[in-house]
């Protein structure tokens, strides 16, 4: 899916036979702002370690730090090697560990602060000296978004923003973009002042998934699912993504946004585009995209909001064996929070493929496990010739995307019940992605890193993706804030009986995952 | 779980494997490939470890036969076959059938192999040693997509590069070229930069090393320029040189562990570039199953020139091919300049 990539063809070693030989990222950098935090010591530095393991990162790579936290190098180094150590999934190698590390740099100071940057543009010509990025780095903002502007700012004020000759600059950021469609404007408008918008990279890390990735391959390179992926067929489509956890230490991030926006607006519209789009004309990014706001815009909301969407918070309760607290319990959050901790809403997209084709979306904390999934639920056979009786235990058909843990597609279909009366009941067969593939294959952060230091823009939303998302989910947004206050669940459980009222009204009802 | 069977056939090892599964309660699995690995006793243990950590990326049916015609002609006249089931943990992700072969049946190890194949899979063929001449139209190589050998195991490995080359069907590969991808993906990366025009290269290895001489083959091959193939003391292969008008793009591994890497006006750097285990080489080559085009250009475009020195008379004894490359490596030999010769587009 590598379209973007840099023409290479001048190269007499290279070969598009040749398909032993990986893509490797030219001479670049990674500069972490915010590297002492969670996200860049899990998933940031050990898929930087993993992607040198593999022997996907250029010779010479550099990985620059820059936080308030008073480190010389080789504290960042022994931080990095900790981090590493703790979290890679690659198996940790001293040589590799050496390759990496002579790269690592560490830059100390506040985000307004001038010297600082002023450090920072040293410590980058000082690299492209002592190692030979040739100027292109990549600036990762794994800080909270209300300093990006100031860093971006500051990247500009300093020239660090663009590169000289053919060199490039590109940004990464994080979401949440935005908490509605005006501040994710504004947002775009920041870092595009700064960045051109096709060196800016949005990380939504479900994207870089592998069994995402296989949404694709799974519609379009086989022949047996597209004929029946449309209103003929298809009865709806439930989008899950289940946390068993509660908000933990986020109370400060999370009260106030709650799941819709942290969750529906991008990880479940970006799941919704990618299962109902058209077949783009080719993997380019602009080709994808493109589908993808088709789809995104075709997307219509139900005209009695208060029907067709749910919200919820979650209650004390016993969870999974553990006493937990309820939403409103939980340190730091206004006993008076109206935030939603579940949000349950039902979309449909008016097109030819899917018009009357609901689609389900939910996603909540504190539920029954944690869990991601795609669903589509076909419609029941419309004659059965058996006797009656013979299919009272039968179910809808149903094709199972499962995004993750335990990656796989699973197909939900009737069978005879051994025996000498005639008897159907459902089976399912599964296709185990992650049973047998984990081993090897990237993680998310990798695949995404590398494709920032090539590149390659296909699995990253555009701007226009996150507005046009914006845009579904305010209205529901705006409804709720005058509307009532989140339903009570019980922690550990599947939700609120709300939701369950709202599909039943539907005469549907949701799955249990 | 494991199941021994005694004088055995296909059929009950089939229906032993259905057991096993069964037995631990996984009737159906998503394995995507066959592997027949055709050893000895000697050679069947590593193999098969090697074999079975591969399997955690590509889960696949094992299949080991192990030939044992016998020594005496009464032990030569009966036929026999023994099978180990191994279904579990103890066999990677799959599943694994270990076959003894016992006097005649050693001559058509494929009649037990068929009915074991898995419907409709891929099937790869390893030879981790002695590999038939023409594994493209060997019994067992026949039955596979992918025909696996392994140069370095061979007594004469550089010789073995020659038979690998005249022998050649689409879907052979050798892991004496699979061991190169690390360096040929480092040197492609270097080329991606900048550089000025090569004139000239240089490959130092081990001598008897197949893969140093594929790597001078190949870059004979791509580059269009002359090769320099030096004997150093190893591990393996310890650099290659490549000489433009600005000085030397050198890539240099003393240790076997990291090499550094020069390039001219910029400034050096390490890379780890470790000599890779038997199963991560097996997980390498199980990847792709279409014929390699780039593997058979390098081979056969390496063929070409051994026998032409040896006919005009620059090799040493000038005795056929195989005799011809035998004699090179110790002789520091100079792979031709080659021209244009199969770039395979």
């Amino acid at each position: 899916m590598s379209t973007e990539t840099p023409d290479r063809s001048g190269n007499p070693l290279r070969d598009p036979l040749d398909r032993r030989l990986p893509r490797i990222a030219g001479p670049s950098g990674l500069i972490i702002f915010g590297v002492t935090g969670d996200l860049s010591r899990k998933k940031l530095m050990p898929a930087v370690y993993d992607l040198a393991n593999r022997g996907l990162l250029p010779p010479g790579f550099a990985l620059v730090g820059f936080a308030r936290r008073q480190w010389e190098n080789e504290d960042f180094a022994q931080e990095v090697h900790d981090a590493v150590k703790e979290h890679a999934r690659t198996p940790f190698r001293e040589e590799v560990w050496q390759q990496l590390a002579e790269g690592c740099r560490f830059v100390q100071g506040d985000f307004d602060d001038d010297t600082a940057f002023e450090t920072l543009k040293s410590t980058i010509e000082e690299l492209d000296k002592a190692r030979g990025t040739g100027g292109n780095f990549a600036f990762y903002l794994s800080v909270p978004p209300k300093f990006f502007p100031n860093v971006v700012q500051q990247l500009k004020k300093h020239g660090l923003s663009q590169g000289t000759g053919e060199s490039w600059r590109r940004a990464v950021i994080e979401k949440p973009f935005g908490h509605d469609l005006a501040s994710a404007q504004d947002l775009n408008r920041i870092v595009h002042d700064v960045f051109p918008p096709n060196e800016v990279f949005r990380i939504d890390h479900y994207l870089g998934k592998e069994t995402v990735q296989n949404i694709l391959a799974l519609r379009f390179a086989n022949t047996m699912y597209e004929p029946i992926w449309n209103r003929s067929y298809v009865d709806h489509v439930q989008i899950t993504m289940a946390e068993d956890i509660g908000i933990g230490g986020r109370a400060g991030y999370y009260d106030g946004i709650g799941a819709a926006r942290d969750v529906i607006q991008n990880h479940l519209l970006q799941l919704l585009a990618l299962t109902a789009m058209e077949e783009p004309g080719s993997f380019h990014p602009k080709a994808l995209t493109a589908e993808k706001l088709k789809v995104l815009g075709a997307v219509q909301l139900p005209d009695d909001l208060g029907k067709h969407t749910v919200r919820g918070q979650y209650a004390h309760a016993w969870q999974g064996g553990e006493e937990v607290l309820g939403y409103l319990e939980e340190e730091g959050i206004d006993p008076k929070s109206k935030t939603d901790t579940y949000a349950a809403i039902k979309l449909e997209i008016n097109n030819r493929r899917w018009a009357g084709v609901p689609f389900y979306l939910r996603t909540g904390k504190r539920l029954g496990r944690r869990v991601t999934e795609i669903a589509v639920i076909f419609k029941r056979a419309p004659y059965l010739p058996f006797e009656s009786g013979a299919t009272e235990e039968l179910g809808q058909n149903a094709l199972v995307i499962r995004i993750q843990p335990d990656e796989g597609v699973t197909v939900r279909f009737g069978s005879k019940v051994p025996g000498t009366s005639t008897e159907v009941r459902d089976v399912t067969m599964d296709f185990a992605y992650g049973e047998s593939f984990t081993e090897s294959s990237p993680e998310a952060y990798e695949r995404l890193i590398l494709d920032v230091l090539l590149g390659d823009a296909n699995l990253f939303p555009r701007h226009q993706e996150v507005e046009l998302s914006w845009t579904i989910l305010d209205p529901i947004e705006a409804y709720w804030d005058k509307h009532g206050k989140p339903a009570q669940y019980a922690s550990g459980t599947w939700g609120p009986a709300e939701a369950d009222e709202m599909l039943a009204r539907d005469g549907r009802s949701w799955r249990r995952p | 779980m494991k199941i021994d069977l005694t004088d055995t056939t296909s059929a009950r090892i089939n229906t032993g494997l259905i057991d096993a599964r069964r037995a631990i309660g996984t009737p159906a699995v998503g394995m995507v490939l066959t592997l027949v690995i055709v050893t000895d006793e000697g050679s069947a243990y590593d193999a098969l470890k090697a074999a079975h950590e591969a399997s955690r990326e590509h889960p696949s049916r094992i299949l080991a036969v192990i030939k044992r015609p016998g020594r005496s002609p009464r032990e030569r006249a009966g036929a026999r076959l023994d099978a180990e089931v191994v279904v579990g943990d103890e066999a990677g992700t799959g599943e694994t059938v270990v076959l003894r072969m016992h006097g005649e049946l050693a001559n058509h190890a494929e009649s037990v192999v068929l009915p074991l194949l898995l419907p409709d899979a891929p099937v790869v063929c390893w030879w981790p040693d002695q590999a038939p001449e023409k594994a493209g139209t060997d019994p067992l190589g026949r039955l596979a997509q992918r025909r696996i050998t392994d140069a370095s195991s061979a007594e004469d490995p550089v010789g073995s590069l020659v038979v690998r080359a005249e022998g050649y069907t689409p879907g052979d590969t050798d892991l004496a070229w699979t061991r190169l991808t690390p360096w040929r993906s480092m040197l492609a990366a270097a080329l991606d930069q900048k550089h000025s025009a090569i004139t000239s290269a240089a490959v130092e290895g081990e001598a008897y090393n197949a893969s140093t001489e594929l790597l001078a083959l190949w870059l004979a091959d791509r580059l269009g320029v002359e090769v320099e193939r030096k004997v150093s003391d190893g591990p393996g292969i310890t650099a290659v040189r490549l000489f433009t008008g600005d000085g030397d793009i050198c890539l240099d591994r003393s240790d076997g562990r990291l090499a550094e890497l020069s390039v001219p006006g910029q400034p050096d750097r390490h890379v780890a570039l470790k000599r890779r285990e038997t199963a991560e080489l097996i997980a390498e080559e199980l990847r792709r199953l279409d014929p390699d085009d780039i593997y058979r250009a390098t081979v056969k475009f390496g063929v070409k020139h051994l026998v032409s020195t040896a006919r005009s008379g620059k090799g040493t004894d000038g005795g056929g091919p195989t005799a011809a490359a035998r004699a090179t490596p110790p002789a520091a030999k100079k792979a031709a300049s080659g021209g244009k010769a199969a770039t395979s587009k």
